[in-house]
């Protein structure tokens, strides 16, 4: 669901193919029929941004018919634990769950919690990779084992999806009731001791107002089946760059430090203090330890000058305290309030939603570094922009400084990506970059070495941490070595001045040095592990000795599940780690994802925390009551389950609740930001179609790394709108010919491809159409075309802040848009058509009526 | 040699003649030997290079296929699929297959492009300058950007005068200096794809 796997990720669903070839059965949800449609054994056509809807549904079919691997769910997941009793569900609230402030547009979550343990509300991104804290986690959490109680997860998710039943999915998601209850039968089918399923997911699922909800409601899915942590089963998100698993890991993000470590917030005075928010003084598992983590990051950034007197330089860290988020910082640059702005290897003019607000932003600033291989639009905006037609943007009066600096290609540096399943595999180089191109590794140590030298002399408080950081890295010319910096990555002991095996060697007392935990193990023993290259051939089913996967070279996290309570596999087949009595340890074919002798049995003392508070059937080892979570008490900020709501922009009026949209998202009124009306509040007659998007597989994004290739422009030479037959008919679109695309945004113009790969959905006898578009295009290159990202508004889950951009509303017009000036006027007579103002869309609760006595809001 | 001068020109000329070493020779169905001109005999794979390939991955979708990198001089002549890979068996999608148009395109820019202020043109600069430039330029965006502390006082020792984007196509080892750089700046506006 949410990919399109055979056309975006090619030679991994040769995987699949192998699969199904061994007797797999494959089912694909999507609007659109695909070349994944295509080879499945069953296409399911969705609505698009109704996955919650559809797998609740799952939900409900599971739980109503007992379907759920019962002593999985009951040992491994949270299903026992008991929920604060002022917790009141979307059942209860009309589409809100309990402690919802309309003032704030978010939620005090202190009812969520379980009942006796005490988790302190959190703001989104606060709490990094371990989930959030849960004080008492470690002591146990008060439970019923027969999963009776009311108010234990299991009865209360039971209640939550109660109505989520299969005519409610034709209703939500247009799909019959028929084919949806095949797709129950198979995955329950495939579930349990002897089957495991898999569920694979791309941005299908995360570019939505309820993104991380989609995936929550995919993991309760997979839970409640027992297919996680067992070989065969699991989630997989597809990702789409080839570091971009590693550019989370190793951030280059606002909210993170390296290792999912939040990044450090207003308020947070001290070390303490920030470790306090982190986690719990008395939780379970490996998060318990983010205090070595964090101060071995501190001493890999500051050296000797990083000491226990020091806070090992804690205060030296910027702090946080709200969004910082690409698009609210593109909304700053209109802003006036930032000056400057390094792009590298990203195309923001075309790549990022709402393309107008993008260029608008570049075109006021006073400089702005952009480095690709290529001139790309974000380059060249001021000149060939769409807005320099429409006259918004005229290079006489554009004052922003632009530098391109070449970029040397894969090929021409060494280095490591981490691809889709953690595995980091590292390139060598194979030929040299002429000119002026240069790896980022030197262009990063260039800067550096020129602003130490120009605050070298400062007595500014502000310049200490520049001036106390280490950057001490072997050099091979004028750039540092890059095995050198994954060394540093990797961590060392800086008692014997050698890398460490790996993330339970780091230390908080400041005796080991490391600038990710996570990836402690990738030059265990002074290799880069992360280069070995022992052939598929040559080694088993799991192929450990191919690069190196974090955390700790284990292929599948959470492995523990793979075996039952006593610690055996659950079947002889999906054997995958096991604990052997004789040698007292776990053992198996991947690194096993727990503390290695204890025992299957095991209870802890009361005392206990961390690693050691772990019980024999806790698997899931990062967060902090050791337990798959079917509820999240917290840490999830648009509520402890999904709940379908309406894409923010929707024909459709919620079918479950009066709350129409998820009240927590995101909305980012300002005039360049328009969003369609949606019922309740508008009419969505102007933009009554459901537009959503993806890629090809001839090209890659916005087309930077594509458009400009002979081959792959001439095997995609052009943007195309799909449309069904009918809505062709309805439209009087020829096949071939030109249409335009509209939004409150922009009107984008492509050739119009009349298929039935695209079909309508009736709904309650309401008829929905859908349209899809590629979004590979912009105005420069071999193959040139209208930018669709021009199409999006900007609005942003709460949880994480990614754009809802696989679902907006549109229309579609026969014959090619209205240019320049022409286009302008065009568009504002639309938005006045529909009634638009800066307000329309952002009016976050519809539910009819406010929650009774909403608890007061503690102050995150 | 045998024959006179004009004999040997005779037999070179039959010789250079497909049809007859077709009918005379061994390669009687005219796909070998017969078949080839002097330009096809001095073709060479593109993967006979003076040294090994490059042990490489594919630098599009985050599947990371396997790609041998062969290069000759410094340059790039041939990017195929490893067959070694456990991921990609060999197999590269037709982005990956156009990877070596990627890296050796005439659309690769190979110089420092600047443009001023209300500028219509880009001009040149030299990488150096550039450089120094651009530090300048981020010390001054850092310090209008300042901010000590916030309306309730509390700590923020930051910048949000710059900002940086990217890091989904560049490697760990840069992204992490990256991260590195801009927090001892105290610049907090750091993205990349991840977030889109």
């Amino acid at each position: 669901m949410g990919s399109n796997m055979a056309e975006a990720h090619p030679v991994g669903f040769q995987w699949v193919m192998e699969a199904k070839k061994n007797g797999a059965r494959v089912v694909h949800v999507d609007p659109r029929f695909t070349r994944t449609s295509a080879l499945a054994d069953q296409y399911v056509r969705i609505r698009a941004g109704t996955d919650i809807a559809f797998l609740g549904g799952v939900v409900h079919h599971v739980l109503s018919n007992d379907l759920d691997f019962r002593e999985y769910v009951a040992a491994y997941t949270n299903a026992a634990f008991l929920v604060n009793e002022g917790f009141a569900d979307t059942e209860d609230l009309d589409g809100l769950f309990s402690g919802y402030d309309p003032a704030t547009g978010s939620y005090d979550t202190t009812t969520w919690d379980y009942e006796g343990a005490s988790q302190r509300v959190t703001a989104p991104m606060e709490t990094g990779m371990g989930g959030p804290p849960i004080e008492g986690a470690a002591g146990g959490i008060a439970q019923d084992p027969t999963l009776q109680h009311p108010r234990c997860v299991f009865q209360v998710l039971k209640r939550h999806f109660s109505r989520y039943t299969p005519e409610m999915v034709e209703r939500v998601c247009g799909v019959p009731r028929e084919q949806f209850l095949q797709v129950c039968d198979d995955w329950t089918a495939n579930s349990g001791r002897e089957r495991t399923a898999a569920l694979i997911y791309s941005v299908g699922w995360t570019q939505h107002t309820v993104g991380a909800q989609n995936i929550r409601a995919g993991a309760i899915v997979q839970l409640l089946l027992g297919n996680i942590g067992r070989p065969g089963g699991g989630i997989y998100a597809l990702r789409g760059h080839a570091n971009i698993q590693g550019s989370t890991d190793i951030p280059t993000l606002f909210d993170l430090l390296p290792g999912y470590l939040p990044m450090p917030r207003a308020g947070q005075a001290d070390l303490t203090a920030y470790l306090d928010r982190v986690r719990a003084r008395n939780q379970k598992g490996y998060w318990e330890e983010a205090d070595a983590y964090l101060v071995s990051l501190l001493k890999e950034y500051f050296g000797d000058a990083a000491t226990a007197d020091n806070d090992f330089g804690f205060g030296w860290l910027p702090r946080i305290n709200g969004d910082h988020g690409t698009y609210r910082t593109t909304m700053d640059m209109i802003d006036g309030r930032v000056f400057g702005y390094l792009v590298m290897g990203q195309n923001p003019a075309v790549g990022s939603a709402n393309g107008r607000l993008q260029r608008l932003a570049l075109a006021n600033l006073d400089w702005l570094v952009v480095r690709d291989l290529t001139m790309i639009e974000t380059a060249s905006f001021w000149k060939d922009a769409p807005e320099v037609e429409t006259g918004e943007i005229a290079p006489e009066r554009c004052r922003t400084e632009v530098f391109f600096l070449p970029a040397a290609a894969h090929t021409e540096k060494a280095g490591s990506f981490t691809q889709t399943q953690r595995m980091v595999q590292w390139r060598e180089k194979g030929a040299e970059p002429v000119g002026d191109q240069r790896s980022d590794l030197w262009f990063f140590h260039q800067l550096w070495r020129r602003v130490r030298e120009r605050v070298a002399d400062s007595t500014d408080p502000r310049d200490e941490p520049l001036q106390r950081l280490a950057w001490d890295y072997r050099t091979e010319g004028d750039e540092p070595d890059p095995q050198d910096v994954l060394r540093r990555i990797n961590g060392i002991d800086l008692t014997t001045g050698r890398t460490v095996d790996g993330f339970t060697d780091l230390r908080s007392d400041g005796t080991t040095a490391c600038g990710c935990w996570q990836y402690s193990g990738v030059y265990k023993d002074e290799v880069n592990q992360a280069a070995r290259r022992k052939p598929h051939d040559q080694q088993g089913p799991y192929d450990p000795e191919w690069g190196w996967t974090w955390p700790a070279n284990r292929r599948l996290l959470y492995n523990r599940a793979s075996a039952d309570l006593d610690g055996r596999p659950w079947s002889e087949r999906k054997e995958l780690v096991w604990w052997d009595p004789d040698q007292g340890r776990w053992t198996g074919h991947d690194v096993p994802d727990f503390p290695l002798t204890t025992p299957p049995g095991f209870d802890p003392p009361a005392d206990a925390r961390g690693p050691a508070a772990l019980r024999g059937d806790d698997p899931f080892t990062m967060q902090a009551d050791g337990k798959g979570w079917l509820f999240a008490p917290t840490g999830v900020v648009d509520g402890p389950l999904p709940t379908h709501y309406e894409p923010h922009e929707s024909p459709v009026r919620n079918p479950l609740y009066r709350q129409q949209s998820n009240p927590t998202r995101r909305v980012y009124p300002r005039p360049e930001n328009p969003y369609d009306p949606s019922p309740p509040e508008g009419d969505p007659d102007v933009f009554p179609f459901v537009l959503t998007a993806s890629r090809l597989t001839e090209h890659h994004t916005a087309g930077g790394m594509s458009r400009q290739l002979p081959h792959l422009a001439e095997l995609q030479p052009e943007l195309t709108v799909e449309v069904s037959p009918e809505l062709a008919r309805l439209r009087g679109l020829t096949h071939l010919g030109w249409a335009h695309v509209v939004t409150a945004r922009a009107a984008v113009e492509a050739r119009v491809y009349v298929t039935d790969r695209m079909a309508p959905l009736r709904l309650d006898g309401q008829v929905v159409h859908q349209v899809w578009m590629p979004f590979h295009w912009g105005p420069t290159g071999l193959v040139t075309g209208d930018s669709f990202n021009d199409l999006l508004g900007v609005v942003a889950d709460a949880n994480v802040l990614i754009q809802e951009s696989k679902v907006a509303t549109c229309d579609v017009r026969p014959g090619r848009r209205p240019r320049g000036a022409e286009l302008t006027a065009f568009l504002e007579r639309l938005r006045s058509r529909a009634g638009i103002t800066s307000a329309t869309g952002t009016t976050l609760l519809t539910a009819g009526r406010s929650p009774t006595n909403p608890p007061p809001r503690e102050a995150p | 040699m045998s024959g006179n001068p004009i004999e040997r020109r005779l037999r070179g000329w039959l010789d250079a003649w497909p049809v007859y070493r077709q009918l005379t020779g061994p390669d009687r169905l005219g796909r070998g030997a017969a078949a080839q001109s002097p330009r096809s005999a001095a073709l060479r794979p593109h993967t006979d290079t003076p040294g090994p390939p490059a042990r490489s991955v594919c630098p599009y979708c985050a599947v990371g296929c396997a790609q041998l990198v062969y290069a000759d001089a410094g340059r790039a002549v041939q990017i195929e699929g490893d067959p070694d890979s456990p991921v990609s068996r060999g197999r590269l999608c037709p982005k990956g297959s156009a990877s070596l148009q990627l890296v050796t395109g005439p659309q690769r820019e190979q110089e420092v492009r600047y443009r001023a202020p209300y500028a219509t043109e880009w001009a040149d600069l030299p990488l150096d300058t550039a450089m120094d430039m651009i530090a300048d330029r981020v010390l001054d965006a850092r310090r209008r950007g300042w901010q000590d502390t916030d309306d309730q006082g509390n700590v923020l020792r930051r910048t949000t005068g710059l900002a940086g984007l990217g890091g989904a196509t560049t490697d760990n080892e840069e992204n992490y200096l990256f991260k590195k750089l801009w927090t001892a700046l105290g610049a907090v506006q750091i993205e990349n794809q991840a977030r889109i």
